[in-house]
């Protein structure tokens, strides 16, 4: 019989009942909250007359509305000016204090992004289950957890049972091995693997990310490829532990202690696939051939090396394909044969759960230090994944070199990701952005984003057109 | 939970790969802390040709006469025809309730992202897989065919056209049976209560770590 991945053995960990067809009913340890899509699974909740199976299994934070600006920010939930936005966080609050869940507020210097809070403050733990009701959900998976994003109904089913039924999935692994080049980053290796086996080519599966590049990667770099797992389709991005996971959650707020701790890491010690586990696919690619990436079209997987031109439908054999591109390219308002480096870039977001952590942060700006924006890039945001990101980046004067270059320095939250709040972009607008997802409308009715490292966001907002930020 | 017996009704189409649920309904939509009121809003960015806002009353917005769910023949739909990884992305539930209160109550591609699929059987829809093949002649035959109607039967499993052809389709067993009876799913898990409870106290003794109160 061949090993375990470690994907099965958070599975077989957690399993409570199984059930027929491969499914089963697991455990779930922590929960994580926000405004967006929990107060419909509240209110089931309440018409049910039912409570949380266990209230200290679930973390909150609001995150998706709350205002970036400092002037609208100070005034708390009751200052949110958009009075939807305000009832929706206001409603995470109520809910919260009825239930007695732990929040942290909107001015809590603790609040942010809840990927971005959930490993900060050791909420999230190696080896637990991790549900909430956001996609991104697999950036936890970098910390050995199965974590996965899931709709409101089994937001509201989690709460009442502690206990989600699935299908177990297929595994994937994705290796990376060699090195990468300088100015290449953990985000260029996912967008290459996205480019790679498509934005549906995890579906189905739970990808396990393993290799040489992976191994010498930050806990950062890694939560930022298991962010975007669900960008190829996969509800669930993992890593196995090691010292680095280790180190990293070790004095963490929520973290265990003393010999709590010693339990714990033998434990987690032993969280990562055999070495004779079967995987369903595997696919390798080489650190030494991944170059800065940047998507072009409507989709994570329109994407190419810096270097490249844009792709000319007429020579699509497939007509679905065909389709998608002239689509996407009437979109964005590109044309075929055009050089990525000849893309005008209007406004620059540096921020989201994919890419707003302290090391990104660094290497925007290390980037643009000592460099202004460019007259024609209208707006250049950085917006810290949390209060605390916020801090230690003012501790090391890193708002400094962003002000000074003439970008705007913002309060915590996921603001243009998805623009659900007032930071959006305008109609035609191109963004350099470290977001996740480049689909349309997603930063804003009629906007056009690029995916990008945040080293290369920050090279375009200088440059004005996307450059290669290897050679900068 | 809403069940699906049978369903008849007339075929429209989503006639694109990728369909993410941001394209299903855009952010703004979802401030609402209700589940219902969506469906004036569904693929609110290709169905009108100004930006939709939360609350807004839709009756006069400039529509997009190329869009397919804006012409008079695809009126009433209650199945809608989509392409490959449709429901990609976010795992906003509020792309199954925008299309369900918009009248669609089945969905056929030949593939579907797992959130969502998973999600529309929370809410009395049945998204069923087909060969990618069988859905291109079923776009060939609903294009060609004005009026082009289906009856999906989830008991029998079947798909019956309007030009009188069946197609078997599969369903999860489990699934099945949830969605043919509106079963209440968490009512459902709680009959295992005595199982989590045990399952919990081994898994409490052997990571005490995981119980720690977060306070």
């Amino acid at each position: 019989m061949s090993g375990q991945t470690l994907y099965d053995k958070l599975w077989h960990s957690h399993l409570v009942e199984e059930r027929d067809n491969d499914c089963g009913l697991i455990y779930i340890d922590r929960q994580l909250i926000h405004e967006v899509t929990s107060p419909q699974a509240f209110e089931g909740l309440r018409i049910a007359g039912r409570q949380p199976w266990r209230v200290d299994a679930n973390f909150a934070v609001p995150d998706h509305n709350v205002p970036t600006e400092l002037h609208e920010r100070s005034g708390g939930v009751a200052g949110i000016i958009d009075p939807i936005s305000r009832l929706q966080v206001q409603t995470l609050d109520d809910n919260c204090r009825d239930f007695d869940i732990l929040e942290f507020q909107v001015n809590d210097v603790r609040q942010g992004i809840v990927h971005v809070v959930g490993p900060e403050q050791g909420v999230t733990l190696p080896g637990m289950t991790i549900v909430c009701g956001d996609s991104h959900t697999s950036t936890h998976g970098a910390l050995g957890a199965l974590a996965q994003g899931i709709g409101t109904s089994e937001v509201e089913h989690v709460m009442a049972t502690q206990c989600l039924l699935q299908q177990r999935m297929k595994n994937m692994l994705v290796r990376v091995d060699g090195t990468l080049q300088a100015g290449v980053t953990a985000k260029d290796v996912v967008l290459a693997i996205i480019g790679e086996i498509g934005t549906a080519g995890g579906t189905h599966h739970a990808i396990e990310f393993g290799g040489e590049v992976v191994r010498a990667l930050s806990m950062e770099g890694r939560m930022t490829i298991c962010n975007m797992a669900i960008e190829a389709g996969a509800r669930v991005g993992l890593i196995g532990v090691d010292d680095i996971t280790i180190e990293y959650v070790k004095g963490r707020p929520y973290a265990p202690t003393d010999e709590q701790w010693d339990r714990a890491v033998a434990a987690w010690r032993e969280l990562h696939s055999d070495d004779d586990a079967h995987f369903d696919r595997v696919v390798e690619l080489r650190g030494e051939d991944i170059v800065p990436q940047v998507t072009w079209g409507t989709s994570p997987e329109m994407v190419l090396p810096v270097s490249g031109i844009i792709p000319d439908p007429a020579t699509m054999d497939h007509a679905g394909e065909r389709e998608a591109t002239e689509r996407a390219l009437q979109y964005m308002g590109l044309t075929p044969g055009m050089a990525i480096t000849d893309i005008q870039i209007d406004t620059v977001f540096i921020g989201s759960c994919t890419n707003s952590r302290i090391e990104d942060l660094r290497a925007a700006a290390t980037v643009i230090e000592g460099k202004h924006v460019a007259p024609t890039v209208k707006r250049a945001l950085v917006v810290p994944g949390s209060g605390q990101i916020k801090q230690q980046a003012e501790e090391e004067g890193l708002d400094k070199i962003f002000i000074a270059a003439g970008m705007e320095w913002r309060e915590p939250g996921c603001s243009m990701c998805l623009a659900m709040n007032s930071d959006k972009l305008g109609v035609g607008e191109h963004c350099a952005s470290t977001s996740n997802r480049n689909f349309e409308g997603r930063q804003g009715f009629g906007g056009r984003t690029h995916l990008v490292s945040p080293a290369m966001a920050a090279a375009a907002a200088v440059a004005g057109h996307f450059v290669d930020v290897r050679n900068w | 939970m809403k069940s699906f017996t049978v369903l008849q009704g007339i075929v429209a189409p989503m006639d694109r790969a990728n369909v993410d649920t941001d394209l299903i309904i855009p952010k703004q939509f979802l401030k609402s802390i209700k589940r219902s009121g969506f469906g004036p809003y569904l693929f609110d960015e290709v169905r009108y040709l100004d930006q939709g806002e939360p609350g807004q009353d839709c009756t006069n917005r400039p529509i997009n006469v190329d869009f397919a769910l804006n012409q008079a023949r695809y009126k009433n739909a209650a199945v809608l025809l989509a392409r490959e990884n449709f429901g990609c992305g976010s795992s906003r539930e509020h792309a199954p309730w925008a299309l369900e209160d918009f009248g669609f109550h089945c969905i056929i591609a030949p593939s579907f992202a797992d959130i969502f699929f998973n999600n529309c059987f929370k809410n009395g829809i049945l998204p069923i897989e087909l060969d990618a093949n069988v859905v291109d002649g079923l776009f060939a035959e609903m294009y060609a065919n004005e009026g082009y109607s289906m009856t999906v039967d989830l008991a029998t499993q079947t798909i019956k056209t309007s030009l009188g052809e069946t197609i078997n389709f599969e369903v999860d067993e489990f699934r099945k049976h949830c969605l043919f009876n509106g079963l209440d799913d968490i009512a459902l898990t709680l009959k295992s209560a005595d199982a989590i409870r045990a399952y919990e106290q081994g898994w409490r003794e052997k990571s005490p770590w995981l119980f720690d109160v977060i306070k």
